[in-house]
């Protein structure tokens, strides 16, 4: 919900091969009400049981989710992007969910969350790519920028698999290269900026 | 990926047109993903700007299969998310399987691969001569594609963990005969099926079922349309009667709700109480 008539701003985080670290990393450094709904696209296995929420959940404050449909977007809540779904954002308050083709050969893509929240949410949106072994989130970081959003993405150095956050420096261009403990700081730094409206 | 992508007013223009020349209604249809398909339809068949596609969609019926085909999403497969098989299995089948005969409805069955899985499930449980299962969707390709039973073999491979993982404990393969790239599923797992066109934005119900399959096709529909949906199966469903939806569908918010119960809090199957 959001609180007292200031817009939610949303944090979208994608990473595959190697990004689970780089969360379990960032995540505890986040404080409980850092005034924005977390969303986690990472690629992973359909398994029938999901042991993400409670790994995060031991590494957070903040309730962890795994999104259903419709669910509500609400700020201070991690949520993750379910397996063999495309994670949309159907508007401000709404995530809705898609099992259609897989792009960059992955479903949840992270193209089709940070495209879709950059036209729902344009600058009100920071966007992270973390280590991972393809190509996704590239495209996408590259269209939150142009909607005028903040990006980041984790040091290639410092990342296990450097080859996706080494295309998204390539496409996008993006704000800030930071090693995995340095990217809190600076989401609560641009977070405590945000303008209310 | 950049460049063509629709503005809202013109999604308007494309949904009225298809509601008004053709009588599909995709106004209720979940936005984002709607956008979406639209987008990428003008990318596979080149369009260079919307006027363009929008001009074929007005002046070429022909256009049309392909078109609705392309804005809903045709992904299935056998004994998807298979231990809610596995709960169909031991804990639906035994509930129904004393009626002197069972109604099984497909809505929204995409290619088919839900209903072949459900006509070997019966098989296995010595049920199937005595049910019928209506296999419906808004496709007629898809629809077609039901009839045939014929599957990519490469998909055969994770199809049969799939059954294994539902609780099947035969030799998946004996189900169908491959040809080529293709296998086809034997003829005896068909008598049983009905086959058949239904839109469920704009088609009553026709029936009353024991079971009700719909999965993965409300998260294509918004709120309204998804209480309207969900009402007329709570209409097409006799008491005691189950409903299975997608793994990340739930019924919780809607206000048929209070009539069900979730047979456990892991699988998305509801029993109609009352």
């Amino acid at each position: 919900m959001a609180q007292g008539g200031v817009a939610i701003s949303i944090v979208v985080i994608g990473g595959s091969a190697g990004s689970l670290e780089a969360i379990f990393k960032l995540l505890p450094l986040l404080p409980p009400a850092a005034g924005a709904a977390f969303v986690l696209v990472v690629h992973r296995k359909n398994d029938a049981e999901s042991l993400l929420v409670g790994l995060l959940s031991k590494r957070t404050t903040m309730p962890v989710k795994e999104v259903e449909d419709k669910e509500q977007i609400t700020a201070n809540t991690v949520y993750i992007a379910p397996p063999d779904y495309h994670l949309l954002i159907e508007n401000k308050k709404t995530f809705s969910l898609d099992g259609s083709e897989k792009i960059q050969y992955s479903r949840p893509s992270i193209d089709v969350t940070f495209q879709s929240v950059a036209e729902v949410f344009g600058s009100e949106t920071i966007g992270i790519i973390l280590s991972g072994a393809n190509a996704d989130g590239a495209d996408g970081l590259k269209t939150i920028k142009d909607y005028g959003g903040f990006t980041i993405v984790q040091d290639p150095v410092s990342a296990e698999v450097d080859y996706m956050p080494k295309k998204a420096i390539e496409r996008a261009g993006p704000n800030a290269v930071l090693e995995a403990g340095l990217i809190a700081p600076l989401i609560i730094k641009l977070l405590s900026e945000k303008p209310p409206n | 990926m950049d460049g063509t992508n629709i503005k809202e007013e013109e999604l308007d223009l494309l949904l009225n047109e298809l509601l008004q020349i053709y009588g599909y209604d995709f106004t209720n249809y979940a936005r984002a993903s709607l956008k979406r398909r639209v987008n990428r339809l003008l990318i596979i068949d080149r369009f260079p700007s919307f006027a363009e596609f929008f001009y074929r969609v007005k002046t070429d019926a022909g256009y049309l299969t392909h078109l609705v085909e392309e804005l809903t999403v045709n992904v299935t497969e056998m004994f998807r998310d298979p231990l809610t098989f596995k709960a169909i299995r031991e804990q639906v089948l035994p509930q129904i399987a004393t009626q002197p005969f069972i109604r099984i409805w497909h809505a929204g069955c995409s290619s088919g691969e839900e209903v072949y899985s459900m006509a070997i499930l019966l098989h296995e449980a010595n049920l199937l001569h005595k049910s019928l299962l209506y296999a419906t969707d808004l496709n007629p390709s898809m629809v077609e594609k039901v009839r045939q039973g014929v599957y990519p073999v490469s998909a055969m491979q994770q199809f049969s963990e799939n059954y294994i993982l539902s609780g099947g404990k035969q030799d998946f393969s004996q189900y169908y005969t491959a040809k080529y790239n293709w296998v086809k599923f034997n003829e005896a797992l068909k008598p049983k099926m009905i086959i058949a066109t239904h839109n469920l934005v704009s088609d009553r119900s026709f029936n009353e079922f024991s079971l009700i399959f719909c999965r993965n096709v409300l998260i294509y529909f918004d709120k309204d349309l998804q209480e309207k949906v969900l009402t007329l199966f709570d209409d097409s469903l006799e008491t005691l009667g189950f409903l299975v939806l997608g793994s990340k569908e739930n019924l919780r918010f809607s206000k048929v709700a209070k009539k069900f119960k979730q047979i456990d809090n892991k699988e998305k199957i509801w029993r109609k109480v009352v």
